[in-house]
């Protein structure tokens, strides 16, 4: 064999996702790529999703069409060096289709991964724990206003490998209970910390996405020694603005039509909201309890359009460290709102990036943690 | 969130529903089961194809009520519970029973709020199997909808997946309306994910499962799938394909029918009840009237033949529409092109 | 049997009023000014009041095509009834139902029917209501001679018995299904059908408001106290045709005069509760004389009353559509 032939299989972009498909390839056949360079985009059953190039060469086969639904490991394409013949090309597609089963990719993760439901207080909490325990302190993960696990899709997955890392579903989200409770940031960061308690963590790395930021700020507050580090993505609490469209569109909109415009909001690339998306937040929506849970965060977390709690002064008194990350494209809240901090807090500012970094900047963003957090 | 079937769905539905409002009860032909018997089993079946299972161990005789084998009777009885303070999901068993008890639905049930002035309420559901390719033959094999769809006050289900069933009948039983809501008895040991939590789908909001260019396909109930296999098929050769589930026949969500038309001017509906005056017609119809610039081609309608449903599998499968019928429905508006004018 | 002045008043403006109701309808309908066509109740009043003189708004009644009786007996506001046989926007039913769909479901009125048959059905329902709702309630179904051979109330009285229902089924036998003879279309005894149903069995003269209200009392403690259904066989004579333009050419000369001759509820009700001075003449006499005028005021009421308007048309088809 004259060179290198590096196989491009389907990638796992989250826990759940068992199949993907190749929505369209990015390059065509021949063209040279670097490592990191996107590939394809692919389609899951939660977003659309650009693939980086694992390594370098040239994209010499595009194995799957597009438009071709695939099991995560199964082989898309093949990356060669010019020297390399395309029948050993061939020989080499024969030999891994023939030994390709779609179980082992989820074999492989099913073991550190697990989803289970934890009582705390009167609420079941969906939470979503991998990595290795023994690794130290752990990684908590909080998402936003209608969000859930799924958020920390391109995270969690990632930071797993080095960290234990725990992401869950706030009360009236996910599959976690449809009590709100009095909808404040302070209300769910009782329900964070009697959270850790349960898991019987001494304390945590706190990531908080959005309104998560917020929660994460006021536990910092109410209980900074479960607090190790805090991580805020574009969070609330830092300022009055707030796009209501975005707000007050996801609780009302109830159809595909009415809803693809809002999630756009979230995202500057808008072709990551994919259909299936969509579809799954509209089935969340049409939980028994879901929407009035939202409306009850909302006028208590967003009364007259305005964010109703700041939490600036949280950043001055905590003592631990703190870093900010932000898309400069936010349309949803500003990244100004990062503007005049303490020096101490480093506030990083992704390029052509929304409201959700942790998506459209999957790699740095868990560069910027797992740095963050050593 | 977990899988579940098509029976299980249901039957989850039926138990939630019951847990949270007292008022729902149940009633049908073996709906439990086995009372009288000389084991003194409980709960023998759970219904005929046990989709009832268990409902009578969590809720008790009072509120899982087995009927004598009296259509007219029970399905009255539940009409008449419902306009006073009840929330009764009657159980017909198959469908095609509904020629017992016809008046109590059509005469009954559907006219009390506009007879009497807007003053009564009738929050009624009845459940009841459809559809051939069970060998089931003529007298338990037919998709009725459209003779419910056809009476003003009723309003009509035809649920199209385990997903669709669960969050299609909680609205059902939480309606004020009287409700037809028709499970595919092929369609019972489908499976997917279905979460584990109550929610609800609203009524005459269609359901686009596929979204294409060329073709819009309007299907009903388990044609849904079909349609989607087509269009998974006809995709692989270039021709992108719209499926729509209307998921309810009456509301009919007619304003995503028209929508989708404009967008690709094609139409072919896949109905599996008999050809002349069913849904396929109708949605012929209506595009006919309202969206008569934006065809390219000729409607074309995948349906049985206008024949009582056969026995014999080998004449069953004739009559039923199929993947390939839809298949070549769709290459025939797709390849139409209009004759240009000499 | 002791009944109080009180029921004896009532009672009696009840029959009042819906013998002048129905008197009324013969003359106006003959005017055509009444869209549709009415089936009267003359000569059955006792019947439906010395019924629900023993119910509440919290039991329900279902009717029959004949309904305009029942619905009196039951509370039913006699100019909302009237403007609803006028068609008006007024009545009520906002002018959708008409004569033979009056129903207030507040008063646990279920409605009048226009199906032969289609009430003993919804009154199991309705006492399956009553039972599980544990309200007290008992339901009632009136129905005719005809409406007995229907395979519906056959099955009501099958399942009625099986669920042990709070329901009592009275049976108003005039002697005719439309144009045909019970004698003629009714097999053997409604006696022997409630004995085959294994149903208490009560029977009276539907003439006489004291025989009626004496049995139906009993019919409804049954029910009432749990131990299942009961029927009521009322033997009655309509006055007037099946419906109003019915001659009545199936009827022997003369029976209908001395129906009326003899055996007139009301004539019948005030000789006997003043030969024994339960109540005083000039008392009923008021009675009659408010009635009438209740009767005039309802009829120019509805006269006067607007018409339903283009918007209603597409109205309360579906609570939510």
């Amino acid at each position: 064999m004259s060179g290198t032939i590096t196989p491009i299989t389907m990638p796992k972009f989250g826990l759940a996702m068992t199949e993907g498909k190749l929505a369209s390839w990015s390059l065509p056949v021949g063209k040279e790529v670097k490592a990191g360079d996107e590939l394809a985009d692919i389609e899951t059953s939660k977003i659309t999703n650009g693939y980086e190039s694992p390594a370098a060469g040239i994209l010499r086969r595009q194995v799957a069409p597009e438009g071709e639904m695939l099991p995560v490991g199964a082989l898309i394409g093949i990356l060669a060096d010019a020297d390399v013949s395309d029948s050993e090309i061939d020989a080499f597609i024969q030999h891994f289709n023939d030994n390709f089963s779609s179980g082992d990719a989820e074999d492989k993760n099913s073991d550190t991964t697990a989803r289970r439901t934890v009582d705390v207080g009167d609420l079941k909490i969906s939470v979503q724990e991998s990595g290795n325990k023994e690794t130290g302190t752990a990684v908590l993960l909080i998402h936003g206003f209608g969000g859930d696990v799924s958020n920390w899709m391109l995270t969690q997955s990632a930071l797993a490998s080095s960290h234990h890392v725990i992401a869950f579903d706030l009360p009236g989200h996910g599959e976690s209970t449809k009590q709100v409770g009095d909808g404040t940031p302070a209300g769910f960061a009782k329900t964070v910390e009697d959270l850790i308690k349960a898991l019987d963590l001494p304390a945590a790395h706190v990531v908080g996405h959005s309104l998560g930021g917020a929660i994460a700020l006021e536990l910092a507050k109410s209980s900074p020694d479960l607090v190790k580090s805090l991580t805020l993505i574009a969070p609330a609490g830092l300022g009055q603005d707030i796009n209501m469209n975005f707000i007050n569109g996801f609780i009302d909109a109830d159809r595909r039509k009415t809803l693809e415009p809002v999630l756009q909001y979230l995202v500057h690339d808008k072709s990551l909201i994919s259909r299936q998306m969509v579809e799954g937040i509209i089935r969340y929506k049409r939980l028994d309890g879901v929407v009035s849970g939202l409306k009850t965060i909302a006028s208590a977390s967003f009364p007259d359009g305005k964010q109703s709690v700041s939490l600036r002064s949280v950043l001055e008194t905590f003592e631990k460290p703190i870093q900010i990350l932000w898309g400069e494209q936010d349309e949803i809240l500003s990244t100004k709102d990062a503007d005049g901090l303490p020096a101490a807090i480093s506030v990083t500012r992704f390029p052509e990036t929304g409201h959700m970094p942790q998506l459209e900047q999957a790699a740095a963003v868990n560069t910027s943690i797992s740095q963050f957090i050593e | 969130m977990s899988r579940k079937s098509f029976r299980q769905a249901i039957n989850e539905a039926l138990r939630q529903e019951m847990r949270r409002d007292p008022r729902v009860i149940l009633m049908g032909e073996d709906v439990a089961g086995g009372r009288g018997g000389t084991s003194g089993v409980k709960d023998a079946w759970g219904g005929v194809l046990g989709v009832t299972k268990g409902l009578l161990t969590e809720f008790g005789e009072d509120r899982v009520l087995d009927t004598p084998i009296t259509e007219a009777s029970y399905i009255g009885a539940a009409a008449g519970a419902a306009a006073t303070g009840l929330r009764p999901v009657a159980e017909l068993m198959f469908v095609d029973f509904v020629g017992c008890c016809l008046d109590q639905i059509m005469n009954q049930a559907a006219k009390f709020r506009y007879m009497f002035g807007g003053k009564a309420r009738t929050p009624l559901v009845i459940r009841a199997m459809y559809g051939a390719g069970f060998n089931a033959a003529a007298q338990h094999s037919q998709a009725l909808y459209p003779l419910f769809t056809h009476i003003p006050g009723l309003k009509v289900v035809v649920p199209s997946s385990p997903y669709e069933a669960k969050g299609l009948l909680i609205e059902a039983i939480r309606d004020d309306d009287p409700v037809i809501f028709l499970e595919n008895k092929v369609m019972y040991d489908d499976e997917e994910d279905v979460p584990d939590e109550p929610y609800t789908i609203p009524f005459g909001e269609a359901n686009l499962t596929r979204e294409g260019d060329d073709v819009t396909i309007v299907a009903f109930g388990r044609m849904v799938n079909l349609a989607n296999q087509a269009a998974d098929r006809l995709e692989k050769d270039g021709i992108s394909c719209t499926v729509i589930d209307p998921r309810t026949t009456s509301p009919l969500d007619t304003g995503t029918i028209l929508d989708c038309v404009a967008d690709t001017g094609r139409l072919v509906i896949v109905d599996e009840s008999s050809p002349r005056c069913n849904l396929a017609t109708d949605v012929a119809a209506l595009v006919a009237e309202e969206a008569f610039d934006a065809l390219k081609a000729p409607i074309r309608r995948v349906v049985p033949p206008h024949t009582p449903v056969p026995f014999a599998t080998v004449l069953e499968n004739l009559y039923m529409p199929s993947v390939e019928k839809i298949e070549a429905a769709v290459r025939s508006v797709a390849a139409y092109r209009v004759k240009e004018e000499a | 049997m002791q009944i109080s002045r009180d029921i004896l008043t009532r009672s009696y403006r009840a029959m009042r009023t819906i013998r002048d109701f129905e008197e009324r309808l013969h003359v106006e309908f003959a005017t055509g000014e009444i869209p549709g066509f009415v089936h009267l109740y003359c000569g059955e009043e006792a019947s439906g009041v010395g019924v629900c003189a023993h119910l509440t708004d919290t039991d329900t009644i279902a009717s029959t095509h004949r309904g305009h009786g029942h619905c009196i007996a039951k509370g039913v506001a006699v100019d909302g009834m009237m403007a609803e046989i006028y068609g008006r926007q007024t009545g009520v039913c906002r002018g959708k139902g008409g004569s033979m769909h009056i129903a207030d479901l507040s008063l646990g009125m279920l409605g009048a029917n226009g199906i032969v048959g289609g009430g003993p059905p919804l009154i199991c329902g309705a006492a399956l209501s009553h039972k599980l709702l544990k309200d007290n309630g008992v339901a009632v179904a009136f129905y005719g001679d005809g409406a007995s051979n229907e395979g519906s109330t056959l099955e009501s009285l099958n399942l009625a018995t099986v669920w042990q229902l709070p329901a009592v089924f009275v049976v108003e036998d005039n002697g005719y299904g439309e144009a045909t003879g019970a004698s003629y279309a009714c097999a053997g005894t409604q006696k022997d059908r409630a004995a085959g149903f294994g149903m208490p069995y009560f029977e009276c003269d539907g003439t006489d408001f004291f025989a009626v209200y004496e049995t139906a009392g009993e019919a409804i403690s049954h029910a009432r106290s749990g131990k299942g259904p009961a029927m009521l066989h009322v033997h009655l004579s309509r006055w007037y045709g099946h419906f109003e333009g019915d001659a009545m050419t199936y009827r022997a000369e003369g029976e209908v005069a001395r129906e009326r001759a003899e055996h007139d509820c009301l004539v019948n009700f005030r000789k006997h509760v003043t030969e024994i001075s339960l109540l005083e003449g000039s008392a009923l006499d008021d009675i009659d004389a408010s009635v009438k005028s209740e009767i005039d005021a309802a009829v120019a009421a509805a006269k006067a009353a607007p018409l339903p308007e283009e918007a209603d048309l597409m109205k309360d088809v579906y609570v939510s559509y």
